[in-house]
């Protein structure tokens, strides 16, 4: 590089200091906002039954959401990569619609779809599903919300691939089980790995789509995000970010996990 | 009657208005080592996926062992294959890779370590059972695919572009090294390549694919001597385009045709420093001409000349008298490869029979 000494200074501090006041100031006013009347209040706003609820649910959602993603996202990703057929390209878009478009309008296509005004509402109630306003929609809202991360994930990967490990695999008798077991999993492990941490931390934070099917029932489909939202309308600040903090420590360990893992998968490249 | 091991019967196959087999039949007899050979896009590597099973074709007939196979599964057909970027399995040991075909059929785990074992000392790589593909050269990873697809007892093996993405070097000593092999163990063996020297070097037959279609089957010594298409003609051998061949001594005919399209191969040519240099001379049929290139081809020296405005090319031993540009030469051509309509003929110099009967 040709810059002086002095410019690139600038360019490292601007840098830093951008880095600093958007990612890490927040995280320290977070802890410091929620320690502020001391470590009893902290454990108190943690430990009441609503908070504990919230956790709950969050945890339910995150792990259903990735459970079903990972599925799909390992079956879309094997769709897309592996065989040829028409409607391809437009199935490949459609798997990115989570990403474009904005989750309170998630939110409110299943209110639609689900909800009062719609036309199997008369039937759900009939068998007594509720799906709008209740657990259901919620873990419906963040598998839409959380949907494209593996799939996403996994596509460059399996392309780079190729399909020659597979059909090779093919000539020597294997079924298709046979197959994904022994030959594709393996090789698709470390951008699976990455991916379901991805979706991990996106499931565990997702508010939009869900705030608008939740309903905001306290202690029944309240995730973390929205117990947050609603301490924090209540002015009840400090155990509003005693609960943020909670996701703060969740988000820190998934990063670490991902670098772990990305770490490892460049490593068995 | 020959048992054929593997017969297509009028095999037709697009991509989209892509025609990849146009009526494609042949046959191949058991235990021949056969070469699939054409240029990229002439379809030759999907016959070749369509015998294994990886593609279906739109119509027409396979059969393997005297089986029609169109609906049974690669897995089932009896087939190893052999794919060009080998397709080893990255995160398995070469042990692993060669067993993979034997752990599917559930063998017991015995008769895996001895079958692998067996296939590990034959390919050389005894020592190496415990490494992964990566960390084994081009040579050696083409090597483990080749055990691999031999380990299940194939009763065919289709290898496709099996010395492309091998250095020139370890390339030729792949290709005696699989032909020996191959005709050790006797097994049926189709082998798909662009490469001419390589299908002639290596094949006991060879099947020229072109559009689609099949243009001639044979030895390469029938193939080479006799070429049925111009296709061929100008595929197989290095050639020269000769728009009128009636130009040269020896040549002039009264068949009527109007057109008299030829090629010209290096070799039957004879380029002379002096006319005493032929053997035997023969001044009334020898046309003169005008060196324009020589080019050193390792074994032998190219020479460029120029007869008659047509400019020719020819070989010419190294321990001969060396001849340079511009040098007036000596040419005697000994034949031709006619074109007419679709079919080529073999044309002698006249003179040749001519001057052996007065001698």
């Amino acid at each position: 590089m040709r810059e002086p000494k002095s410019i690139r200074r600038l360019l490292i501090f601007l840098a830093a200091a951008f880095l600093f006041l958007m990612l890490i100031l927040p995280l320290i006013l977070v802890a410091v906002e929620a320690l502020s009347k001391g470590w009893s209040v902290y454990i108190q706003a943690l430990t009441e039954p609503y908070a504990i609820k919230a956790l709950g649910l969050t945890i339910e959602a995150t792990v259903l959401a990735v459970a079903l993603n990972t599925i799909f996202g390992i079956a879309s990703a094997w769709l897309l990569t592996k065989f040829d057929f028409r409607g391809k390209n437009l199935l490949g878009s459609l798997i990115d619609l989570p990403f474009a478009i904005s989750p309170v309008v998630a939110g409110l296509f299943f209110i639609m779809l689900f909800g009062r005004m719609s036309p199997i509402y008369s039937t759900l109630q009939d068998f007594h599903v509720a799906i709008v306003f209740a657990v259901p929609g919620v873990i419906l809202a963040t598998v839409f919300v959380t949907f494209p991360f593996i799939t996403r994930e996994l596509i460059p990967v399996m392309e780079s691939q190729g399909r020659s490990e597979e059909e090779a695999a093919t000539t020597m008798g294997a079924d298709g089980w046979t197959i994904f077991r022994k030959v594709t999993l393996p090789n698709i492990k470390w951008g699976l790995s990455y991916g379901i941490i991805l979706c991990t931390a996106r499931a565990m934070g997702e508010f939009g789509a869900v705030s608008v099917v939740s309903g905001h029932i306290r202690g029944r489909t309240n995730t973390l995000p929205l117990h947050i939202e609603i301490l924090y309308n209540e002015y009840n600040f400090t155990a509003a970010f005693a609960v943020a903090s909670i996701l703060v420590i969740l988000a820190i360990v998934v990063l670490i996990l991902r670098n772990i893992v990305e770490a490892r998968g460049v490593k068995a490249q | 009657m020959a048992t054929y091991e593997v017969e297509l019967k009028n095999i037709n196959k697009n991509f989209g208005t892509f025609k990849a087999s146009d009526n494609v039949s042949f046959a191949i007899e058991r235990g021949k080592l056969i070469g699939l050979l054409g240029s990229s896009g002439s379809g030759k590597t999907t016959i070749l996926r369509m015998i294994a099973g990886l593609e279906t074709p739109d119509s027409g007939d396979i059969f393997i062992g005297g089986r029609r196979v169109n609906d049974v599964d690669p897995g089932k057909r009896g087939i190893g294959f052999l794919f060009q970027s080998y397709a080893l399995f990255r995160h398995m040991t070469v042990f692993d890779n060669i067993a993979f075909g034997l752990e599917v059929q559930k063998k017991p785990a015995a008769e895996i370590k001895e079958r692998v074992e067996f296939l590990a000392e034959l390919i050389g790589l005894k020592d190496f059972t415990t490494r992964y593909p990566m960390q084994l050269s081009g040579g050696q990873r083409q090597r483990v695919a080749f055990a691999r697809a031999l380990a299940p007892n194939p009763e065919l093996l289709l290898l496709d572009e099996p010395f492309a993405a091998i250095d020139a070097k370890v390339r030729q000593e792949l290709r005696q090294w699989l032909k020996a092999t191959i005709h050790k163990l006797g097994i049926t063996s189709i082998f798909v390549t662009h490469d001419q020297d390589e299908a002639v070097e290596v094949a006991d037959e060879i099947i020229i694919t072109n559009h689609g279609r099949v243009e001639q089957a044979g030895s390469p010594i029938e193939i080479y001597q006799a070429p049925k298409t111009p296709f061929v003609a100008k595929f197989i051998g290095e050639s020269v385009l000769i728009p009128d061949y009636t130009i040269f001594k020896g040549f002039k005919t009264d068949d009527g045709r109007d057109k008299h399209e030829g090629i010209l191969r290096p070799e039957f040519l004879e380029i002379a420093a002096d006319l005493n240099e032929m053997a035997p001379p023969m001044p009334m049929t020898t046309e003169k001409g005008l060196v324009r290139g020589t080019y050193f081809r390792g074994s032998v020296i190219q020479i460029d000349v120029e007869v008659k405005g047509q400019m020719l090319r020819g070989f010419r031993s190294l321990e001969k008298e060396p001849l340079h540009e511009g040098d007036e030469a000596f040419v005697f051509v000994h034949r031709i490869y006619s074109f007419d309509g679709d079919r080529t003929e073999v044309i002698e110099n006249a003179a040749k029979h001519a001057e052996s009967v007065i001698i």
